[in-house]
């Protein structure tokens, strides 16, 4: 909930355009819906996130779009051995899914 | 020499009413959406005692049933309530709530609980004839008071009310006027804490046969606070639980370290004994009343029973090497240092392969690992996954970075060295801990040779430091009593005279 | 120029998955300006 005001926050400081939320969810579903909150609006009706579409642009650190820019021996180090323990297929089917349907930049 | 793992023992309560309460899903709920689907919904999801008594992963808890017995039955188990179920076990036991509260009353050392008349009298028939309900105990149990009087405090004075059954049946005071520190929230948490782990000393003394005189030191792991404004976390939880335990010769102090407490615990209390400080002391750890139902809106929203439902409780005895029980290996453990680093790989190379490396054994070398034991039946439709299994996988998957393991060999890793998880998400409650009572037998009866024992904890919630936080021992088969630093296996020791021969002769090739 | 040069970057981690810091490490190195990083924990 602190996150979503975080998040909100930022938006409206920089613009929605120029913020970045990039996830590291174990999950496919917890992933997506992340990724639902800071586009579509929280899901749960519980955070500042309610019904306020930011539509930002979402990635999971696992996907190639963001792996392909990170320097190959830092993400070595840092993130590929949970490559090998999450699901990333199914996370980057549901990211897939969320950003074509909520985001907007 | 090392000191042994000599018993433990572990306990559940039911606690639907105090999930409602106060568990802080519910309490947050209740002031940012009062009306909310979820509350009103909440009740018709709560599981009656005879359920969490018929719960599989209940069972294993209290040991009556086993980690084997619980990958027999499938990948989810709130739908296959067991026939015959019995709410005490060789490890503890799951008591139900109005009983606990009776507890929790005589735990309660200035008068700032009382329960309501009728109900108290139709508790105590069944609390007196506990079998581990002694004269002590009883003579610490207020009379019950009018329904009249319970409403007035809670109402007028701020008082927590007592719930069973959706009624009204008591109430915490509050402590102070002022000080948030000892309001009625606070202390109804605490004394449910001190409760629960009082509980599962009253087993600890039951399953190791010590005599209560022997236990010299309790290290109290929870995580709970409590103290007063000057002091919020000031502690000695321990000494709290041990005095209504009956341990008039222990003294006590408190850990805390999140979810990673308990095995910080261990390790100390295997230290102070093989130091020679003292022979006898106990690990334990009470419950939290915060945690129930912490998933719960994801729970009623998949339409399953909200099964965040009970605190946990354990205690460990750990003693002086006796020549039979399992050694707690004090030379060789693993922690997560400042420097560390956070990535998931740093996190298992500082936990697992680094006392491995120290001890010479290969990651496969552990025949069991007991990382967090989170039962996946909570977890994975809260989307956190299935805990214990995501361990599993880190430390395979590092194996293969190391080239210990193929690729292809990972999810036969997980099926040989893991288990799944049967513990409550109560945080520190299924941190590695919970399989100290198997692990015990099955190196008694020479099943397994070694187990590692791993606790982590998310030190970023309490907002002081970005660092995460563990640490891990091992727990080995009895090799007879031997120094301390000759406690590893013998052929860990022809490995390591095997390995410095090649490096040896390496080196000569070289010149 | 890369994709995420001069983006604000918020990090959403997670304990059991990748945890902020380690997923911050990553964007140091994409020309993003870290603003935010957080871990979330569900047990």
């Amino acid at each position: 909930m602190e996150n979503q005001k975080r998040v909100k926050d930022f938006a409206d400081q920089y613009g929605p355009e120029h913020v970045v939320v990039i996830i590291g969810a174990a999950e496919g579903e917890a992933a997506g819906l992340a990724a639902e909150t800071v586009t579509a609006g929280d899901p749960t009706f519980a955070g500042p996130l309610t019904g306020v579409s930011l539509g930002l642009c979402v990635y999971h650190i696992c996907e190639d779009a963001v792996k392909n820019e990170v320097d190959d021996d830092v993400y070595d180090e840092q993130v590929s051995m949970m490559e090998m323990v999450l699901d990333v297929d199914e996370i980057v089917r549901e990211m897939d899914a969320i950003r074509s349907q909520y985001c907007k930049y | 020499m090392n000191s042994v793992l000599k018993g433990s023992s572990f306990v559940l309560v039911h606690s639907p009413d105090m999930l409602v309460h106060s568990g802080t899903t519910q309490t947050t709920e209740r002031i940012v959406n009062p009306s909310s689907e979820y509350l009103s919904k909440l009740p018709k999801y709560l599981r009656s005692f005879d359920d969490v008594v018929a719960y599989l992963p209940n069972q294993v808890y209290i040991g009556s049933k086993t980690p084997d017995d619980l990958a027999a039955a499938g990948s989810t188990w709130y739908d296959k309530p067991l026939k015959g179920a019995n709410r005490f076990g060789p490890f503890g036991e799951i008591m139900p709530q109005d009983e606990f509260y009776m507890l929790m009353q005589a735990c309660d050392a200035f008068d700032l609980v009382r329960l309501e008349k009728a109900f108290s009298d139709d508790v105590k028939v069944r609390f007196e004839k506990h079998p581990l309900v002694d004269e002590h105990l009883l003579a610490m149990v207020s009379d019950g008071i009018d329904i009249g009087d319970i409403m007035k405090v809670v109402n007028e004075e701020h008082a927590e009310g007592i719930y069973h059954d959706d009624k009204l049946v008591g109430y915490v005071k509050k402590a102070h006027d002022i000080d948030i520190n000892l309001s009625a929230h606070v202390i109804f948490e605490n004394l449910a804490s001190k409760a629960s782990c009082t509980l599962a000393l009253m087993h600890l003394i039951k399953v190791t046969g010590i005599s209560k005189n022997s236990v010299e030191y309790v290290i109290d792991c929870s995580e709970e606070a409590c103290g007063d404004m000057n002091q919020r976390g000031g502690g000695n939880m321990a000494k709290a639980a041990a005095e209504i335990a009956g341990l008039s010769g222990a003294s006590g102090a408190d850990i805390r370290a999140f979810c990673a407490a308990p095995a910080h615990a261990v390790i100390h209390a295997a230290a102070l004994v093989a130091s020679g400080t003292y022979d006898n002391v106990v690990v334990a750890a009470g419950g939290s009343t915060a945690k129930l139902g912490m998933n719960g809106k994801d729970h009623v929203k998949k339409e399953l029973p909200v099964m965040e439902d009970v605190m946990g409780g354990f205690a460990v005895l750990i003693s002086k090497n006796d020549g039979k029980s399992p050694e707690i290996l004090s030379a060789f453990t693993g922690k997560h240092s400042v420097g560390s680093g956070s990535s998931p790989q740093a996190v298992i190379t500082a936990l697992v392969t680094d006392p491995l490396d120290k001890m010479g054994l290969k990651i496969a070398d552990i025949d069991k690992y007991s990382p967090e034991m989170q039962n996946p039946d909570l977890t994975k439709p809260a989307g956190a996954g299935d805990v214990p299994l995501a361990n599993y996988k880190m430390i395979a998957a590092l194996g293969v970075k190391r080239g210990e393991l193929d690729r292809t060999d990972i999810n036969a890793f997980t099926e040989k060295h893991g288990m799944i998880g049967w513990a409550p998400t109560q945080g520190h409650i299924p941190s590695g801990i919970p399989y100290l009572g198997f692990a015990r037998n099955e190196m008694m009866s020479g099943n397994i040779e070694r187990s590692m024992i791993i606790g982590k904890g998310s030190l970023f919630l309490g907002r002081m430091t970005n660092l995460f936080d563990g640490v891990s021992f091992i727990v080995q088969k009895n090799g007879g009593a031997r120094p301390a630093s000759d406690a590893v296996s013998e052929d860990t020791i022809k490995r390591l005279i095997a390995q410095s021969m090649r490096e040896l002769a390496a080196s000569m090739g070289v010149e | 120029m890369g994709k995420f040069d001069g983006k604000k970057v918020v990090i959403i981690g997670d304990r059991d998955g990748i945890p902020g810091p380690a997923i911050e490490e990553c964007m140091k190195t994409t020309g993003a300006d870290v603003v935010f990083s957080s871990t979330e924990c569900f047990v």
